[in-house]
């Protein structure tokens, strides 16, 4: 416990360097935007800017991505409730009663309100997170080849179990990301390997920021395009009146929906930690779980303060939640945290549990900043309510080529190589084309991260077993992970069988 | 194209580019490799396999009739759309295929005055400032600060006394 407290303060002394501080400031700032404006979430804005942070060290960059990524949970709330248009897929539970509350001329509680429980929720959160990741840390450095694969087995699971798209969708999503992870050279016999249509370009692999920048950025703008000619709205902007008055006198309010944040805050965490749910399903339960256990439930949908509370808390504490299994196993929890994981084998760090050890002051130092990124977003939120309402006002048609320009350039800067820009623009168009028919793109930007890491733990392991495939269910940890993974494989199946089973009997 | 047949027209070309994988894939050893373990292709493979028996079931739902999409008669990708989002990527792909030719900042104001002009019927002023200032930032942000050299093409030539002002 002490321990843990003055590997945090130590993580602090990096945090309050001047840099680093500014590099919070700024992508809180920059994630509050990216955050409000519609189509674009902490996942697109990550993967937009990661090719920018080669500017910094790696702590500095990923504390200014992870500031980002806290920046768009908060600012999320904005779009949806001044503009009724969820600004992240995270915010859609926000919009439910934060817009009945805009339209009665209560925007700026729900703003104060949405504003306040995302930083409950992110604090709480980030408390938890400290106190577990140590020790969960510390059980995964008994971690071998097996038990990686077992792991990353149940993140790809949990999609196929949980996600609640299409399974067959789901199960080709992630194969082509590992598929495409394993284009450019075989890394045991070094033979050049799924060199595809003989294209040298392909002889270097197929980078995942390629994928991610092409599916978050080009497809997402697409979608967004194609969304704003069928009449995304700007005339629909509520007004909001923000006084020093009114602002104390919602804070008074928001002290009776206490109960609903901090549950908010609880369900968020935990179930930001598993990989397919992250903060989007974390707020929509949050929400329901909130108007359960209200004294008016018939008031959520007309305007419940508690009902923009409890999702924002939620949302918030999810995008910490997911980077728990990024930091002390090497499994990303969310499509953000994959990005972010990418970027850490970009920086030259080995993700998995001995970051703790190796790398002890980047991961505190990450941690720290947390705090710190808690404390700017809310400050920046509450002051320059009124300035990010204007910049709403933005026409797309201004923001969307500066973004195409940034993805351009974006695909080409890591590997200067025009092969990869056109690559870029494939997946953009084709995960569009993909998207309008509900194939979820998130497994395979997640895959082509962790298939590096997963095709050397399966054949390490297979070695070490000779072939035998029960190495992964002989061992201590690896057993357990694997059966739930293959539980979770089979959910579905079993979901099915258990309607039908229910139609019968009816 | 109803968004029914979309689906099946997805499935098929998934399905023979799932194919085309696993072909490439068994370049490579794909079964087990005596004293080196599983061959260099096995992954990918299997992987592959796993695609395409994605796509069987994609195609199996479709017949059926299973699904949103499966079912819908909605039409995939309506007129307007069409316009809107081509104009989009056409002009997308134009200018990266202009990177080559006329550089990056010949193609990228190019695209900035089509965008901010042609779709997004912004004053000739406005969009003209535009198109000229973020150039400026992106050459400051990346060529200068980053030190990313962006390609020129036949503009390479002017940029050689900015070089040796700034690198």
């Amino acid at each position: 416990m002490l321990e843990i407290l003055g590997l945090l303060a130590d993580g602090f002394t990096v945090v309050f360097e001047l840099q680093n501080l500014l590099l919070i400031i700024g992508g809180c700032a920059l994630g509050l935007f990216i955050g409000a404006m519609p189509g674009l979430g902490s996942v697109n804005g990550v993967a937009i800017l990661l090719p920018l942070t080669f500017l910094v060290p790696p702590t500095g960059a990923i504390i200014f991505l992870a500031a980002i990524y806290y920046g768009a949970m908060y600012g999320g709330a904005i779009s949806s409730i001044m503009l009724g248009i969820p600004g992240a897929s995270t915010a859609v539970a926000t919009t439910f009663d934060g817009r009945p509350l805009a339209k009665k001329g209560l925007a700026d509680l729900a703003l104060t309100g949405a504003a306040f429980a995302s930083f409950i929720g992110g604090t709480i959160a980030v408390i938890l997170f400290t106190f577990f990741a140590p020790p969960l840390a510390h059980v995964a450095l008994v971690f071998g080849a097996p038990e990686e694969f077992a792991l990353m087995m149940l993140a790809f699971a949990t999609f196929v179990g949980l996600g609640n798209d299409d399974i067959f969708k789901t199960l080709f999503s992630i194969c082509i990301g590992l598929v495409l992870s394993a284009v450019g050279f075989d890394i045991i016999s070094g033979e050049p390997r799924l060199v595809l249509w003989d294209i040298v370009g392909f002889m270097h692999g197929v980078n995942f920021l390629v994928l991610a920048i092409g599916i978050y950025g080009i497809g997402e703008m697409l979608w967004t395009v194609e969304e704003h000619c069928l009449g995304g709205g700007k005339s629909m902007l509520s007004d909001a009146t923000v006084t020093v008055k009114r602002t104390l006198n919602n804070i008074k309010l928001l002290a009776k929906t206490w109960k609903a944040t901090i549950t908010g805050s609880l369900l968020g965490y935990f179930v930001g930690i598993l990989p397919a749910a992250g903060a989007t399903p974390g707020s929509l339960m949050a929400y329901g779980i909130a108007k359960q256990m209200s004294k008016e439930p018939e008031k959520f949908g007309d305007g419940a303060l508690e009902g923009v509370c409890a999702p924002e808390a939620a949302n918030n504490a999810a995008s910490t939640g997911s980077m728990l299994p990024m930091l002390t196993l090497g499994i990303p929890g969310s499509p953000t945290t994959a990005i972010l994981l990418g970027g850490m084998v970009i920086w030259g760090l080995e993700p998995g549990p001995r970051l703790f050890v190796d790398h002890g002051d980047f991961v505190w130092g990450l941690i720290a900043s947390l705090y710190a990124a808690n404390v700017f977003a809310l400050l920046i939120n509450i002051a320059f309510i009124p300035v990010f309402i204007k910049i709403l006002k933005t026409p797309f048609t201004i923001l969307a080529p500066v973004i195409f320009v940034l993805c351009l350039i974006g695909g080409y800067a890591p590997t200067q190589d025009m092969h990869d820009v056109w690559l870029m623009l494939a997946f953009g168009i084709v995960g569009y084309l993909m998207r309008k028919l509900d194939y979820p793109l998130a497994p395979a930007v997640l895959a082509i991260v962790l298939g590096p890491l997963a095709e050397p733990a399966l054949r390490q392991s297979l070695i070490i077993s000779d072939g035998s495939f029960s190495i992964f269910f002989d061992r201590t940890y690896s057993g357990p992970i694997i059966v739930v993974a293959i539980v979770l494989l089979f959910l579905p199946l079993f979901k099915i069988g258990y309607n039908k089973y229910r139609s019968l009997k009816a | 194209m109803t968004v029914r047949t979309a689906e099946l027209l997805m499935a098929i070309m998934m399905g023979i580019f799932s194919i085309y994988l696993m072909y490439k894939s068994a370049e490579l050893p794909i079964g087990w490799v005596e004293d080196e373990g599983p061959g260099g292709g096995a992954w990918p493979f299997w992987l592959s396999g796993i695609m395409l028996i994605s796509c069987f079931g994609i195609i199996y739902n479709w017949y059926r009739k299973k699904g949103r999409i499966a079912s819908s008669k909605k039409i995939y990708i309506q007129s307007h759309v069409l316009t809107e989002v081509g104009a989009v990527a056409a002009s997308l792909i134009i200018t990266v295929a202009l990177f080559s030719f006329i550089g990056i900042y010949g193609a990228l104001p190019l695209f900035l005055l089509f965008y901010l002009r042609v779709l997004g019927k912004h004053p000739w002023f406005f969009s003209i400032t535009f198109a000229i200032v973020t150039p400026i930032i992106i050459f400051y942000f990346f060529e200068i600060t980053l030190k990313i050299i962006l390609p020129k093409g036949i503009t390479e030539p002017l940029f050689i006394p900015l070089y040796k002002m700034f690198l």
